[in-house]
């Protein structure tokens, strides 16, 4: 039955990785808005059409 | 669904294919017999086509504006945001003045706007009421194809904000501004936007403690499980002990961190001398963690860990169910959110843009048709035709000639006047309002909630029988006994059914009421709601309703051709009543050129249209032109215009505009102001409960009316400046009243903020409104009653469940205190208890709301929240303070002869 603990911290270690991964997911800001990613997937456009250019500037995440 | 306009004009036949094309006709198009078969809709905006001048690769656009977008963005690739919707564009109203952002490019104006800059790159938020579709989304964040300097965007949908990232070597804000507003798009800039924007961090926090409080209820759950099923095999004193410490580490991060505002809450509330619910939660949990560490600890049990994980897990998600918010609504404006950033200021010949907050008294401002008056003002040069409506209540337009006062807040209609300030902004006659003591203290914050007043009773219960319980097993000489007797009483009566019942209750009666259109704070206005027992009403734009106002023709029918040259003509004016009889034309006439077009303050339009004078006004100025108004005088009581249906409603006043075409009568506009639908039936329903008054900034013209109406004319206060309304509003109140204000104006801002509930009125969801605890849509001031009533229901189930929870807390004390409850039968019970009151609490609310609002039918304001593009119409049909009136056309205004019917 000792296999158990290994289980255990298994499992405790898995569980801990996923809150983690949803914290990480909540202060990047993955939960600010849940209403425009719904709306952003009816816009996809023709793959060829996405390559004509580029941002000029790349994204800045930080915050002032 | 995609429909597209394809070739010419002549014979597209396009049905009123769905909602969306019929929602937009407009308002006062309703009704009437149109012949829909002939209009051909514009493939950017979808407004119906006057004419077919503007054709490009086979599509046909309503104005050179709608082209000229279609040209620039096909220009640019972008042709991609046609697929994405039924034309899908905004209709670019009226053109920007040369220099109109100009002032936008100064620094110390910059730092208070961008969200960040270092100098060479920035970023900037603005609110766009516009974006209304996918297609709007894809665009704005597709920017960076229209112009090289333009960086990352980003859409926040649901707050209508675009966030985005520019050069500022490349584009000045200014030019990125004006980039906007050629495609449509022009960010809102009121002087509220210059404030700090809200942290967004709070609701980061209370996600994370849900996730952590979750994460830690489930684990503690699968180490619970042994115990509860009997599995010797893991009740080895090995496991047990191993179970008993992870789940004891697994609860401190809960306990600590995800009820630290329940900690909080208690700790103010205790230095307050106040019991709130908190305090017995406080208590409760940490009874419960502290038995359930000596029972692990000393190896005599498993501990309630999973009982005091799940009530926080439950007790967090709760508050997250009542926390429901309305991005898109803003309940705390105040004039800040009306009056623009800028204003013209006229320095010796030449005019610049200046921000608000640098206006100085003597300044000399130029205001266009459609501009705000930013602070008290002298009239300098030109005549001044200034709407009063939103600010004072006054339903019609005050001329007013050079050396005459303005008060601040009202808009010119008309041609350029010139000002003098003679006050500063913020000490102007509306906005001092805003320094009122009425608004230092911050809304709500001296509320007793229903369960706050019950806990209070309830706490000192259960803190008496918890010491009671223990000093008598002491006295027995049993302190072991004692102790266990007076932490189960602590766990057992920790209020967690009764913490749960009012969030579930009040969060499930907000939803039913946004889904009705009635937008709320916060839950707890419900509960104050219920108490309410005096109603004040306003009357222009609350009980009156400018857009639903009727509109009809006595005369001859008019012919086609007429009424296309009678539309060319009105729409040169942004008088009032041109407006509307633009509107309630036939969208599908033809406009024809206008000549020599000229207006007369008070009096009427003129002009050549199409070769014939067309002449628009009042009967006397139409004499005086030589025009026989022969039944003028009998019009009134031949036909009586066209009022909307419903009990109580009749014409209250009325204006008639004569028109003469070619030196001929040819009839008459009677425009009706009329209350809105159904307002008598209104009124009768809250008269007999309730008392009921109105409180109008307007003159007492229609008193005849509403002393029917109100029964009685000591319920009627008319010319009431915003401080009476204030003032009124306390007297009632300290008289013993809960008042309740319903208003829509600045002008009641104070009123409403004084009031126990200040209702909103807006004509379109995101439009201004003043700062309040509810938000209504204006149709659905008539269902007022109803939502009062559900109020007292939603109050009566929040005690009911917390009866339910009373008992079971009653019966788990009586045995808890006498030392005997075995764990089992605690850890089940305490979930079971929660679970029962939640269900309850939700159906009760559910099935009360169903009965209370069959009548009405479900405004699409869940779309317009989750913002489809069902949610435009409304958004685009109620521009009446930001849209319309905003428009800065070269067009003059004119003022016709008040004719009161009454």
């Amino acid at each position: 039955m000792s296999v158990i603990l290994i289980l255990i911290g298994v499992s405790l270690g898995i569980a801990l990785l996923f809150l983690a991964g949803f914290i990480w997911a909540v202060r990047s800001g993955q939960f600010d808005d849940t209403c425009t990613p719904s709306l952003r997937v009816l816009a996809d456009e023709e793959p060829a059409a996405v390559s004509v250019s580029k941002p000029a500037t790349k994204p800045t995440s930080k915050s002032p | 669904m995609i429909c597209r306009v394809n070739g010419a004009l002549n014979k597209t036949l396009i049905e009123p294919h769905d909602s969306l094309s019929a929602g937009r006709m407009p308002a006062a198009n309703r009704g009437r017999s149109s012949d829909f078969s002939e209009r051909v809709y514009c493939f950017h905006c979808g407004e119906p086509c006057p004419s077919a001048r503007f054709v490009r690769e086979e599509e046909v656009f309503c104005c050179q504006g709608c082209l000229a977008v279609h040209e620039l963005l096909a220009g640019a690739g972008l042709e991609h945001f046609y697929q994405l919707g039924d034309h899908p564009g905004v209709r670019v109203r009226g053109a920007s003045r040369r220099g109109q952002w100009t002032y936008l490019d100064d620094p110390k104006l910059q730092q208070r706007f961008l969200d960040f800059t270092d100098g060479t790159r920035s970023r900037v938020t603005f609110r766009i009421p516009a974006i209304h579709c996918v297609a709007c989304v894809w665009l704005l964040e597709n920017l960076f194809r229209l112009h090289p300097g333009i960086g990352r965007s980003a859409v926040q949908f649901a707050r209508r904000e675009a966030t985005i990232d520019f050069v500022a070597d490349r584009i000045r804000l200014s030019e990125l501004v004006a980039l906007l507003a050629s495609i449509g798009y022009e960010p809102a800039l009121t002087l509220a936007e210059l404030g700090k924007r809200p942290p967004p961090s709070l609701r980061k926090r209370q996600w994370i403690q849900v996730g952590i409080a979750g994460f830690a209820f489930g684990n503690i759950m699968l180490f619970s499980l042994p115990a509860y099923l009997g599995l010797d095999a893991l009740n080895g004193g090995g496991f047990k002990g191993l179970f008993g410490c992870l789940s004891l580490a697994l609860a401190l991060p809960v306990l600590l961190y995800s009820a630290s505002d329940y900690w909080e809450s208690a700790r103010l509330s205790l230095r307050r001398r106040v019991l709130t619910l908190e305090v017995p939660i406080s208590l409760g949990l940490a009874a419960l963690y502290a038995w359930s560490a000596y029972e692990i600890v000393s190896g005599r049990g498993a501990g309630y860990l999973d009982s005091l994980v799940g009530l926080v897990f439950f007790l967090l998600c709760g508050r997250a169910f009542q926390q429901k918010t309305h991005d898109r609504l803003a309940f705390d404006r105040d004039y800040k959110s009306f009056f623009p950033l800028s204003v013209a200021r006229r320095t010796g010949g030449a005019e610049e843009s200046v921000a608000i907050s640098d206006l100085r008294v003597g300044d000399r401002i130029v205001l266009r048709n459609g501009e705000l008056i930013p602070a008290d003002a002298i009239l300098v040069r030109g005549r001044a035709l200034v709407d009063y409506s939103f600010v004072t209540g006054e339903s019609e337009p005050v001329p007013k000639d050079g050396g005459d006062y303005l008060y601040a807040g009202g808009r010119q209609i008309g041609g350029r006047i010139e000002v003098e300030t003679a006050k500063p902004v913020s000490q102007s006659y509306l906005t001092s309002l805003w320094n009122h003591e009425a608004f230092r203290k911050a809304p709500g914050s001296d509320v007793q909630s229903l369960t706050n007043r019950y806990s209070r009773r309830f706490t000192l219960i259960v803190v008496g029988v918890a010491v009671g319980a223990g000093v008598f097993w002491l006295l027995r000489g049993d302190p072991a006994r004692a102790i266990k007797a007076f932490t189960t009483v602590l766990i057992v009566a920790c209020p967690c059914a009764l913490a749960l019942a009012a969030p579930f209750t009040l969060g499930t009666a907000q939803r039913a009421m946004s889904r009705l259109g009635v937008f709320l704070r916060n839950g707890l206005v419900i509960e104050r709601m219920a108490q309410v027992n005096a109603i004040v009403f306003d009357k222009t734009g609350t009980l009156t309703a400018p857009r639903s106002a009727g509109v009809c023709f006595q005369g001859e029918p008019l012919q086609a051709a007429e009424e296309g040259r009678i539309f060319s003509l009105a729409r040169q004016s942004r008088h009032p009543h041109s407006v509307r009889i633009s509107e309630w034309l036939p969208t599908g006439c033809s406009p024809q050129p206008v000549e020599s077009f000229r207006e007369t303050p008070g009096c009427g339009l003129e002009a050549m249209v199409g070769g014939r004078e067309v002449l628009l006004g009042s009967a006397a100025w139409l004499e005086s032109h030589g025009v026989g108004v022969a039944w003028g005088s009998t019009l009134r009581m031949t036909g009586p215009p066209a009022s909307p249906g419903g009990a109580g409603a009749r014409t209250i006043s009325g204006s008639a505009v004569h028109v003469a075409i070619g030196g001929r009568h040819r009839g008459a506009f009677l425009l009706s102001s009329s209350l809105r639908p159904e307002t008598g039936l209104l009124l009768r329903e809250l008269g007999g409960r309730y008392e009921v008054t109105l409180l109008s900034g307007d003159n007492e013209k229609e008193r005849d009316l509403f002393m029917g109406l109100f029964g009685g004319a000591s319920r009627l206060n008319f010319n009431q400046s915003p401080l009476d309304k204030l003032a009124f509003i306390q007297r009632l109140q300290d008289s013993g009243r809960v008042v309740m204000m319903v208003g829509d104006g600045l002008n009641d801002a104070g009123a409403l903020r004084q009031s126990d509930i200040g209702v909103a009125v807006v004509e379109s969801i995101g439009a201004f409104s003043p700062a309040s605890d509810v938000i209504l849509e204006g149709g659905r001031v008539p269902c007022l009653n109803s939502i009062l009533l559900m109020a007292r229901d939603a109050t009566r189930i929040v005690r009911l469940s917390f009866g339910i929870s009373a008992f079971y807390n009653l019966a788990g004390i009586g045995v808890a205190a006498s030392g005997l409850l075995s764990p089992l039968v605690c850890a089940v019970l305490m979930p079971l208890s929660s679970l029962s009151v939640v269900l309850f609490a939700c159906g009760a609310t559910a099935w009360r709301a169903r009965k209370r609002f069959d009548g009405f039918d479900r405004v699409t304001s869940d779309r317009v929240g989750r913002g489809l593009s069902a949610g435009r119409s409304s958004d685009l049909a109620g521009p009446d303070l930001e849209g319309r009136r905003a428009v800065t056309g070269a067009s003059l205004g004119a003022g016709f002869a008040k004719e009161g019917a009454a």
